[in-house]
């Protein structure tokens, strides 16, 4: 019987979760204080911006994607991509009609 | 010796070659198990970025569309309580990854402790979602079951700056709250399903199930609680702070 295609797995240390706990919580201060600035539509902006940062932690190391196999990284960009194209056609098909117009 | 004989009984089978009691027979290797669960599990995960997607969307549109009802809806909530629960729930991905380490190095101490300290933690975001829809259904701000204009027709004490909304706008809050109990609901039964989970996963490990090799289970139910945590990170900005100045 052939062996199935080998990924080596990895233990994540201790001090890694650690940087990314710290990390998160400094996200969460920052993006909490960034709401009591006047920023008008960048308070959105920045307020999004960061929320990506702070999920993009979290999947690379807490859910260990970045040590992860490469399917395992291709289906969860597959995931995302189809994610890309279903809002964006949601956007155009509103936007196409009344917006504006309610 | 008949080896397809031997192959239906699974007692058997085991005795008939070298490999971990815990991998089942389909599997060519235990790696190969750990990995087919992995990507199993991120299929479902998948699955659940499409629903709360949806939700997302429709608030974004509905957002725009009524604005000015979204930024006096998210102007009743409290900063504090949300910010309070976000630091709750990351504190609980990180015993949570801490719990699915103590399980890779086979501590079943350890890996009880981080999954008790993940089931508190999860247990008290809950107390602080339910002490603020409490609050929100004191308020009148439930639509459906009880819910008034009145708060949004007048001046309100706390941002003297808020212009009150005319009638016709004012009903449209109700769309911001009722996205926000349906967002905040899910969220929420995600969390009681979690937590569920965990109360079943804590008597396993204190038995000593998942500390002697097999850990798909901890390492899946670790994925699914770190998914919970970053549909929370995109909820507390969008409902609580982006409205903030507006």
């Amino acid at each position: 019987m052939s062996e199935p295609t080998h990924h080596t797995h990895t233990v994540v240390p201790p001090r890694v979760y650690g940087a990314v706990f710290g990390t998160l919580l400094c996200f969460t201060a920052l993006t909490v204080f960034a709401s009591y600035l006047e920023l008008g539509v960048f308070n959105a902006v920045v307020a999004l911006a960061i929320a990506v940062i702070k999920s993009l932690l979290v999947i690379l190391f807490f859910m260990h994607i970045r040590y992860s196999s490469k399917l395992t990284k291709l289906t969860l960009a597959a995931g995302f991509f189809t994610f890309i194209v279903l809002v964006a056609m949601t956007l155009t098909d509103y936007m196409s009609r009344a917006w504006g117009m309610w | 010796m008949d080896s397809q004989a031997t192959a239906t009984l699974p007692e058997q089978a085991h005795a008939a070659h070298e490999h971990p009691e815990y991998v089942r027979h389909h599997f060519a290797n235990a790696t190969q198990q750990r990995e087919t669960a992995n990507f199993g599990m991120w299929l479902y995960l998948l699955t659940e970025i499409m629903f709360f997607s949806g939700l997302f969307i429709a608030y974004l549109i509905y957002r725009n569309w009524y604005y000015p009802a979204f930024v006096a809806g998210s102007h009743q909530l409290k900063i504090w309580a949300g910010t309070l629960n976000t630091v709750v729930l990351i504190c609980s991905s990180f015993t949570m990854a801490m719990g699915v380490y103590a399980a890779e190095m086979r501590n079943r101490k350890a890996l009880v402790r981080w999954l008790i300290l993940t089931l508190i933690l999860g247990t008290g975001f809950l107390c602080i979602k339910g002490y603020e829809w409490h609050d929100e259904w004191e308020n009148h701000h439930v639509p459906g079951l009880n819910f008034s204009t009145t708060t949004f027709t007048h001046v309100d004490a706390r941002y003297p700056q808020d212009k009150p909304l005319p009638q016709d706008m004012a009903e449209k809050t109700q769309t911001y709250f009722s996205l926000y109990f349906t967002m905040t609901g899910l969220h929420a039964l995600h969390m009681i399903v979690g937590v569920l989970i965990l109360l079943v996963l804590i008597a396993q490990a204190y038995n000593g199930a998942y500390t002697t090799g097999h850990m798909n289970t901890i390492e899946n139910f670790g994925l699914y609680w770190h998914f919970v945590d970053i549909v929370w990170i995109f909820l507390f900005p969008l409902l609580y702070l982006i409205s903030r100045h507006q």
